[in-house]
């Protein structure tokens, strides 16, 4: 039976994610997530499902917690909004390196540094370019409803442990605080140990048994020429990545002349700029990449094919306009319409923006 | 008289002490005359007696011990630098069924990773914490650590460490004790036979008593760092009992109030 409810988008990650099995939620509070720490712990998963819960000292401590609940191959994850992602890009570093599962999520504020609790889509760069040390990627997945929310948490951790990777969703304050009506995924029970032991084995610190040797998770290998074989291994994943996970979803575009691209909320509000274009008699299409990293280049550049220009649309100064450009390679024009510190674009000044920046005039 | 030949020695029958099966048959990469591997063996022989090794999960810093998991033949994870208690925190809650440790340096556990030692300590994290104090930081040439003796010299502080520009060393353990959540809080060394065998015997405590749930059982380990500190092995644990011992004294701090 398919169930139904009205929700905001922070309740439907965290009930999705008692009802995906999930076995670790470590947190701490900062807004505009800190609905996710409340619900769980008003929902008392640990008494039904058995999944821990639990506020952590840190958003260092958090990850940290994540990092070794993952390491015994169990589901874990952890939320925070900007400052928090920042303090967690060592622990995310170390999972990666150390090619371990998990789901981060970022509620994105207006920033830098404590910046507005206001929604924002400014730590594009740090999701999908790395944010901590080192050689790695996560992937990265950016929703645009309530729905979206509750559905890649289940998808997230599967993404997480098909990759042995750290997956990201990256959201902001409209999604997280706006209600909607949320289908919610069925239970799935959390592995059990013996399901564990069968899945990752090979790899977990479940324990030491005569029948295996010792697993170590560790993200140190001294000997280059071993680390550059580890980072070797790692970027093949990245490119299994690119060629079988990228998503997006495209919107009016089979006769579009101009293009808009967005994520997230601000992909939300380019639907409704179209509608507008469209009622003025320009064809403009949006497409919504749904996932940042594996970046849906290729889906872009077919369309650079067919349209006079792409309007980039986001909360920031301009960052996912780098990698629509280079999705481009300069065969039409791009430009950058973006609202930042908390603004969010209206509909209309999106058109204008088309206008004014691609169409001319 | 008759002589004894080495056949003679090695009989079954006159074997009286052997190294743990549990410690890994390979070179350790601590220097010669170091504490480190005496802990490491006082640790994997309470493991091996205890009859927990497929039940024990252990975390390795960053430190000089960051290397733990090669020689521990465990399951063992290694944290980030000071993290280790967070770690050991979702592993014990995920896993309760298991006996999980952290084993710390004094710049791991009471420098970077302060927040971490004390909210674990806080909360009564079912799981051991154990603490090799050698106050410098070893593995990165000998630093000044939290818990550099004051006039003590060490590589970023060359003329001894000047508590009025330098701030006081941190007694951590004693700190830790008076928190709620610690059951056990004791420190040893490992530095004579006798030694030996109290830490021994206090490691064997700290796993059973947060095993039973009492809460996070804290072994300090006052130890030598005899490059750091620039001396022969020898010279190092003379200075250790002169000097450190009366800054950190040995024994329990805190038991399990049944005891
Ligand atoms: C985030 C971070 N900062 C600094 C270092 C460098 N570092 C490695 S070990 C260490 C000090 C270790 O000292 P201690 O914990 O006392 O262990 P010991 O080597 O003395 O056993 C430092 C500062 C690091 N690896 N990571
Ligand atoms: S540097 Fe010091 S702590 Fe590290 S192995 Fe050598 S003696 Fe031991
Ligand atoms: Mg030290």
């Amino acid at each position: 039976m398919k169930e139904l409810r009205l929700m905001k988008g922070n309740e439907a990650l965290a009930e999705a994610a008692i009802r995906a099995g999930a076995d670790g939620y470590f947190g701490y509070p900062i807004t505009p997530q800190s609905e996710i720490l409340e619900y769980l712990m008003a929902e008392k998963p640990y008494e039904t499902t058995g999944m821990v819960v639990l506020q952590a000292e840190s958003e260092v401590a958090a990850i940290n917690m994540v990092y070794g609940g993952a390491s015994c191959g169990k589901k874990c994850w952890t939320s925070s909004s900007s400052p928090g992602i920042s303090l967690k890009q060592e622990g995310i570093s170390y999972m990666a390196g150390s090619e371990l599962p998990g789901i981060i999520v970022n509620v994105v504020r207006g920033g830098p540094g404590l910046g507005t609790i206001q929604p924002s889509q400014a730590d594009y760069f740090q999701a999908t370019k790395g944010g901590g040390h080192g050689d790695y990627r996560l992937l990265v997945l950016a929703p645009a409803s309530v729905q979206e929310m509750a559905d890649f948490i289940p998808l997230g951790f599967d993404l997480a442990f098909k990759y042995r990777n750290p997956v990201m969703i990256l959201t902001d304050g409209v999604i997280g605080q706006m209600m909607e009506k949320v289908e919610l995924p069925e239970f799935t029970p959390r592995w059990t140990e013996e399901e564990i032991i069968k899945m990752s084995g090979d790899w977990a610190t479940t324990g030491k048994t005569p029948d295996r040797e010792r697993n170590i998770i560790s993200s140190l290998i001294l000997d280059s020429a071993k680390q550059e074989k580890h980072v070797k291994k790692l970027g093949l994943k990245y490119t299994a990545m690119e060629a079988d996970e990228v998503r997006y979803e495209k919107f009016q575009c089979d006769d579009a002349e101009y293009l808009f691209v967005a994520f997230g909320s601000t992909a939300r509000i380019c639907q409704k700029s179209v509608d507008i274009a469209r009622a003025r008699g320009i064809k403009v299409g949006l497409l919504r990449p749904i996932t940042l990293y594996p970046f849906p280049t290729i889906p872009i550049h077919e369309l650079s094919n067919q349209v006079k220009g792409m309007l980039v649309v986001e909360m920031n100064l301009g960052q996912m306009v780098e990698d629509v450009r280079l999705a481009v390679n300069g065969k039409v024009q791009v430009e950058h319409f973006g609202r930042c510190g908390g603004m969010i674009p209206n509909p209309d000044e999106i058109v204008k923006n088309l206008v004014s920046k691609i169409i001319g005039g | 008289m008759a002589v004894i030949t080495r056949e003679d020695i090695i009989k079954p029958e006159n074997l009286v002490y052997k190294r743990t099966s549990l410690l890994v048959d390979c070179a350790l990469s601590y220097c010669p005359g170091c504490g480190h591997g005496t802990a490491h063996r006082m640790l994997m022989e309470v493991i091996e007696e205890m009859g927990i090794q497929s039940k024990t999960i252990g975390v390795a810093p960053v430190g000089c011990s960051v290397l733990a998991y090669e020689f521990l033949d465990i399951d063992v994870q290694q944290a980030a630098h000071g993290r280790a208690p967070a770690l050991a925190t979702a592993i014990k809650r995920l896993m309760p069924e298991k006996y999980v440790f952290t084993y710390q340096g004094d710049g791991d556990l009471a420098a970077i990773g302060t927040c971490e030692t004390i909210h674990a300590c806080n909360r009564g994290e079912n799981f051991v914490i154990i603490f090799i104090n050698n106050g410098i930081y070893g593995m990165t040439g000998g630093q000044m650590a939290p818990t550099t003796l004051p006039g003590m010299k060490a590589s970023t502080c060359p003329y001894g460490r000047d508590t009025e520009i330098m701030g006081n060393p941190l007694k951590i353990t004693e700190l830790v004790a008076t928190l709620p959540g610690t059951c056990y809080v004791t420190r040893q060394s490992v530095h004579t036979p006798g030694n030996v065998r109290k830490t021994k015997r206090a490691l064997r405590k700290a796993f059973e008593y947060s095993y039973a749930k009492k809460g996070l059982s804290f072994v300090e380990i006052v130890s030598n760092c005899n490059s750091g500190w620039k001396m022969t092995p020898v010279q190092s644990n003379k200075w250790m009992e002169e000097n450190m011992f009366p800054f950190f004294p040995l024994g329990d701090i805190k038991v399990p109030a049944a005891e």
